[in-house]
């Protein structure tokens, strides 16, 4: 360019419409029970608890060493305590992976209408109003040793020993798929119908299959969908203190992180201790979720062109 | 581009129709496509031409008739991934996620072709909507124009046995079509494809088509070439949507032979009758703008005794021409063409020649027909 651009006027306008132009106006305000909230629930507790577990009990300092951060050097030293997160994790991720790869073809084949969709999907959403101690209940109930499945079965004669199905593994694993499947589903068929159908037709009518549609349109529009729901699912059960307690093995298979923060502070009155595994907790779930969202990053992530 | 013209001779289309839970969204649809011909599917929104085309495709299964090519290859029961049929949709339904080459390359993956012959044929469809220096983009970089020439290149590139348009340029700017619309007409010439193109727009019909098919309700109401149907529309719908902007119920008064004499509220006129009508039948007579000439009132004209008074009500400015909008002391609203602008409140009086005022019967249904009538209108 050989002439040089005019230098920019300074604007005529008055400082409230400048401020305005940047996002500054008396709307912010309706910002502060956001605010209010987030400093109170999570910003102060947060605080609070990072304080407790940088003062840990003598004990501890005396067996781990470390002063001040004793506690962390605990948890990841004291193989009992660490044990639990690959127990967490190991509980975690299939579950969360379950419920993600079963609500694709539920979302699927729930976008068109036929006789009993309505039924299916009342069946599939109503979970979310049971509570996790309702469903554990209703697990022992149906899948203990003395449950209806069990004495059914005997009595047709298909098993001669009850099956264990809940106290371990499977118990919890059932009651986090009760549980998380609805979030699951409702999320990813939400992503699906965010999806223009007019997508699939042309796919069609260019000669692919159902199986390259998926593949190589449906699937990677819904990636970044399936991301964020397999991650909302995952925290979800990362969490998991109830039924791991109520239908799970609790000094065993499922001795889940929140069960050990759970201990520490109301069996062995540690509340240092307690609030490291709680925050340590956190830590672990946001690098999981920060894996899955840098992954996420590669996706196509722009207009899928439904009316989502 | 080497695009052999279509892989058929014929395809038919035998007493096709689609309904929606008992109601007919097409029915009996009678048609042969012949290689290498253009045709369009013309009618108001809701007139069946989408279900039709969406039927082609497959997108849609029949609930009557079938499609067959050349006589005995029946292509109704095929899903739509094995008609190699292509389609060009409304809204362009462009993969968001893929360029612009690989998006044109879609089709050809599907089909397994080898990797340097893909390369090839992207190429060339690229060129072919002129997007070369677009292929690595994103279809949302591109304008509304460019996506909608993605469109047409995915489309055509796997050279298919016929390529379905489903008003490809309703979403463009009026520049914007009259261009993308020579751009159609002249890949279709160089290409040969055999095209079935949607609209609701009767001039594209008209300037792009071999073949018009003119739809409502589901029923076709006539098919024949631009000029049989700018000539001789089979009844007054047709006539609607060839031009004829004026249709006046009117009553036939006398009548010999095609001549009729008809009459309505505060008008009295000679017509021509272009389906068979009878004396007292209540009748719609159509009259295109540019046949109301504009003659000053009491004037002496050479069709001094076929005039219609009128008001000047609305004049618009079209360049070449004024469009104007006179209103009869009953009421009646007519459109008219006028070299110079008449003053708006002036009195008018118009004047029609006989033969250019056509009468059609009122009933749609009576008369449908794929001949049109004999030519007794006169050009």
């Amino acid at each position: 360019m050989t002439i040089a651009p005019p230098k920019a006027q300074r604007s005529s306008a008055s400082l409230k419409h400048r401020l305005a132009e940047r996002g500054i106006d008396a709307r912010l305000w309706l910002l502060v029970p956001a605010i209010v909230f987030a400093v109170a629930l999570f910003v102060y507790p947060f605080a609070y608890g990072f304080g407790l577990s940088v003062q840990p009990l003598p004990t501890t300092v005396d067996q781990w060493g470390g002063g001040l951060f004793a506690n962390y050097i605990a948890f990841f030293r004291d193989t009992f305590v660490f044990d639990s997160v690959w127990i967490t994790m190991r509980l975690a991720l299939p579950a969360a992976l379950f419920n993600v790869v079963v609500s694709i073809p539920l979302a699927f084949k729930l976008r068109r209408r036929f006789a009993a969709k309505r039924t299916l999907q009342t069946m599939l959403v109503l979970p979310i109003a049971l509570g996790t101690v309702l469903t554990a209940q209703g697990l022992l109930i149906f899948l203990g040793r003395q449950g209806w499945l069990n004495r059914f079965l005997m009595e047709t004669g298909l098993i001669d020993e009850p099956l264990q199905l809940v106290n371990n593994y499977i118990g919890v694993f059932f009651s986090l798929v009760i549980s998380g499947l609805p979030f699951a589903y409702l999320l990813i068929s939400s992503y699906l119908s965010g999806i223009d159908p007019s997508l699939e037709a042309a796919a069609r009518t260019l000669g692919a299959g159902w199986g390259a549609r998926f593949r190589r349109i449906m699937l990677p529009l819904l990636a970044p969908g399936l991301a964020t729901t397999f991650v909302l699912t995952f925290v979800l059960a990362f969490s998991v203190f109830p039924s791991a307690r109520l239908v799970g093995d609790a000094s065993g298979e499922t001795r889940v992180l929140a069960l050990m923060a759970y201990r520490a502070f109301a069996e062995q009155l540690d509340y240092s201790m307690a609030s490291t595994i709680a925050i340590l907790m956190g830590v672990i779930e946001l690098i999981v979720v920060v894996i899955v969202f840098y992954g996420r990053s590669f996706l196509y992530r722009g207009s899928t062109g439904g009316k989502g | 581009m080497s695009l052999s013209a279509g892989a058929f001779e014929s395809l038919e289309l035998r007493g096709v129709g689609r309904s929606f839970g008992g109601r007919e969204a097409l029915a009996d649809l009678n048609l042969t496509i012949r290689a290498g011909e253009f045709i369009a599917l013309l009618g108001p929104s809701g007139c069946g031409k989408s279900t039709a085309l969406n039927c082609l495709a497959g997108l849609l299964p029949l609930t009557h008739g079938s499609i067959w090519i050349d006589g005995d290859q029946r292509v109704d029961v095929l899903p739509p991934e094995k008609r190699d049929f292509g389609m060009v949709f409304q809204n362009y339904a462009l993969f968001p996620h893929l360029t612009v080459a690989k998006n044109i390359a879609f089709g050809l993956q599907m089909r397994h072709l080898p990797r340097a012959e893909i390369q090839r044929r992207v190429a060339e469809g690229l060129a072919l909507v002129k997007l070369e220096e677009h292929a690595t983009k994103l279809p949302g970089q591109l304008s509304g124009g460019q996506q909608q020439r993605v469109a047409i290149a995915r489309a055509v590139v796997v050279e298919p046995r016929l390529v379905l348009m489903d008003e490809p340029l309703s979403n463009l700017d009026a520049k914007l079509r009259l261009e993308m619309r020579t751009e159609i007409r002249r890949l279709h010439q160089s290409l040969g494809l055999t095209t079935v193109y949607v609209t609701h727009d009767q001039e594209e019909a008209l300037s792009l088509a071999d073949r018009l098919v003119v739809l409502r309700e589901g029923r076709v109401q006539q098919i024949g070439t631009p000029e049989e149907l700018h000539d001789h529309p089979a009844n007054w719908h047709v006539a609607d949507f060839m031009g004829y902007r004026n249709i006046l119920d009117v009553e036939v008064a006398s009548l010999n032979g095609t001549a009729a004499r008809v009459a309505g509220p505060g008008l009295e006129l000679d017509a021509t009758a272009a389906q068979g009508v009878a004396v007292g039948e209540h009748v719609k007579l159509a009259i295109r703008p540019s046949d109301l000439v504009i003659a000053a009132p009491g004037g002496p004209s050479t069709g001094s005794k076929n005039r219609i008074d009128a008001v000047v009500e609305v004049v618009e400015y079209q360049g070449r021409e004024f469009a104007v909008d006179v209103v009869t002391s009953t009421g009646t609203r007519l459109h008219v063409r006028a070299d110079e602008a008449p003053l708006a409140g002036a009195s008018v009086s118009l004047a029609v020649d006989p033969t250019r005022a056509v009468v059609f019967t009122r009933d749609l249904d009576a008369a449908s027909s794929e001949t049109p009538e004999p030519a007794q209108v006169a050009q």
